[in-house]
């Protein structure tokens, strides 16, 4: 079994069977209180698994608020350690997409959109899925402001998505893990700096 | 999970609440490790803690930390009796990815998870510290960082944590960071402001050179803030000196840094000292226990230790390895709760960046009808 967290919107939490069936899920749609609900949702997930095994924890990273972000990679990781089990980290996007593939298996490529704060949207483009079954982002994940994005994707149909299926993170870290791909590295999907500036001389007080 | 719980439980503690990711274990009173990364290299050319610099640091540092505290204390992860975190007070999105990580940590090993009190874990440090007597009670606190300043009367560990008073603008560690930038001296601005007072070219700065204010301790301030500390005003007063000095066109020489930095610091410490000692002679307690990254100032512990003695005071400092920002404090102060019978935290809790010192556990579980007691 494979255990997926990701908090880069809501929270979401999900296992699925080496089948990709979702065996539990649970989550909150609400884009705040990751730290609060996370434990809860996490514990009424893997509670009831009788024989079951997990074997990988697959961790949504992003792109998403870091402070949100960080708690769910936080989690999944730990988790992880406690289990002596490895880490699959997967952008968020991809699950999105997958469920979308899953849904509809649109032809022609489209954008997932979700919302970055400061009126900025994160975007990946995705045409279908690879010969592993993930699906094929076809230009790299942007941060660009809202107002711009039509003219950005000119045309390319838009799918702003607000929570996140867990279980469709666990298939798509399921297939990375499988094919031995990394979609990505350990960092989380940041897309920004931190916000500082290199202090100048001290004001002047007198 | 409602397994009766060792005596001496074995505890691993997290704590994310500023710069230092720590993780400590400890068995019962006993300190088996305490494994500190520190990201103040990372804030060195910010001139102080960013954030979010900080709460990216943690996550990065978390596994490594665990699997070195791990293999310190040579315990595997499936002997916990139980995991304990820092809840607040701190830095919101930094104690997130702690309370996270504790709660993945202990929903994956079915463990009891303690969520504590970052300033009562301080206190906790003392009791973890080999080979120390036993901490007594009731003693003042007395706790300075860069992150808190704040003054305690704690009648019990686990249960009775008064909050005296504390800063009410910079932190006193924010102060030496502030006064160093002034001065032109790197980051962190503790051991750079001891360096310049004390082994300066022309020899040690005079520290009753310049009479710097000393906060909130006029007879007016002490009637509403008498165990407060402020020290913005003092920061001020420094930047006045030193621009003076240069619009009057003379660059600061050697001995004038190291007057201003000996005459500073010695305004923070009389300021601490005085008002600590001072809770102590109202509360009637004989005892003063120093505890934050900012007692690794020299200077601070001799006048405490000097002036405490005149005042009958004993004072007990942890080793600096325990006063820093530490994971062993909250598994120490988490031991200490289990012992004292005190239930899991639930898993409902959160970071609270504010979280008052009354709190000593947070989210503690209410007992169910038929639960094991
Ligand atoms: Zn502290």
């Amino acid at each position: 079994m494979i255990l997926a967290v990701d908090t880069s919107l809501g929270t979401a939490v999900a296992l699925i069977d080496s089948d990709g069936q979702v065996r539990a899920d649970a989550c909150s749609p609400d884009p705040l209180g990751h730290a609060e609900v996370i434990g809860t949702l996490l514990e009424r997930t893997v509670s009831d698994i009788g024989d079951g095994v997990i074997t990988h924890v697959v961790a949504g990273m992003g792109p998403g608020p870091f402070t949100g972000l960080r708690i769910g990679i936080a989690t999944a990781r730990a988790f992880a350690i406690g289990r002596g089990i490895p880490v699959v980290p997967v952008p968020s996007h991809f699950a999105a997409a997958l469920s979308i593939l899953e849904a509809e298996a649109p032809e022609a490529r489209f954008a997932i959109v979700t919302d970055a704060r400061r009126r900025e949207v994160a975007i990946s483009v995705f045409d279908g899925v690879d010969a592993d079954g993930i699906p094929n982002l076809v230009e790299p994940t942007v941060l660009v402001p809202r107002s711009g994005a039509d003219a950005r994707l000119d045309g390319i149909h838009q799918i702003e998505v607000a929570t996140l299926d867990a279980g469709a993170l666990a298939r798509v870290g399921m297939l990375a893990a499988r094919a031995g791909r990394e979609l990505t590295g350990v960092e989380p999907i940041y897309l920004r700096q931190p916000d500082v500036t290199i202090p100048g001389a001290p004001k002047r007080v007198s | 999970m409602n397994e009766p719980l060792a005596l001496e439980p074995l505890v691993l503690g997290i704590e994310t609440s500023c710069d230092e990711t720590g993780i400590g274990i400890v068995r019962g009173r006993t300190l088996l490790s305490n494994t500190i990364a520190s990201s103040m290299d990372e804030h060195a050319r910010y001139g102080g803690v960013v954030p979010e610099v900080a709460a990216r640091a943690h996550l990065e540092a978390l596994q490594p930390t665990i699997d070195a505290a791990l293999a310190e204390a040579q315990v595997s992860l499936h002997d916990l009796d139980a995991i304990a975190v820092t809840s607040g007070p701190g830095l919101a999105g930094a104690l997130m990815v702690g309370v996270g990580a504790a709660k993945g940590l202990a929903v994956s090993l079915n463990k009891p998870l303690y969520a504590v009190n970052h300033l009562v874990g301080h206190i906790a440090a003392d009791i973890v510290t080999p080979e120390s007597e036993p901490l007594e009670y009731p003693t003042i606190a007395l706790l300075v960082s860069g992150g808190h300043t704040s003054l305690l009367h704690v009648r019990d560990l686990t249960t009775d944590v008064e909050l005296l008073g504390e800063t009410i603008d910079d932190a006193a560690g924010e102060a030496f960071d502030k006064v160093a930038r002034l001065l032109s001296l790197p980051y962190p601005g503790g051991p750079e402001i001891d360096r310049a007072a004390d082994s300066s070219p022309s020899g040690a700065g005079d520290p009753k050179a310049i009479r710097f204010p000393r906060g909130l301790s006029k007879a007016t301030d002490m009637a509403k803030h008498r165990y407060d500390f402020s020290f913005s005003g003092l920061k001020t007063a420094v930047a006045r000196w030193v621009e003076r000095e240069e619009d009057a066109g003379r660059a600061l020489s050697a001995s004038q840094r190291a007057d201003v930095a000996a005459s500073f610091r010695e305004a923070v410490v009389d300021v601490l000292v005085t008002k600590a000692l001072a809770a102590c002679a109202d509360r009637g307690v004989p005892r003063l226990l120093l505890g934050g990254g900012v007692i690794a100032n020299k200077r601070l512990r001799e006048v405490a230790i000097q002036r405490a003695e005149a005042a009958g005071v004993t004072v007990r400092i942890p080793p600096l390895s325990l006063c820093t920002d530490n994971g062993a404090m909250i598994a120490a102060l988490a031991a200490d709760l289990i012992a004292s019978g005190r239930r899991p935290s639930t898993l409902a809790f959160g970071a609270d960046s504010t979280l008052p010192v009354t709190e000593i556990q947070v989210a503690e579980r209410v007992e169910t009808q038929g639960s094991a007691a």
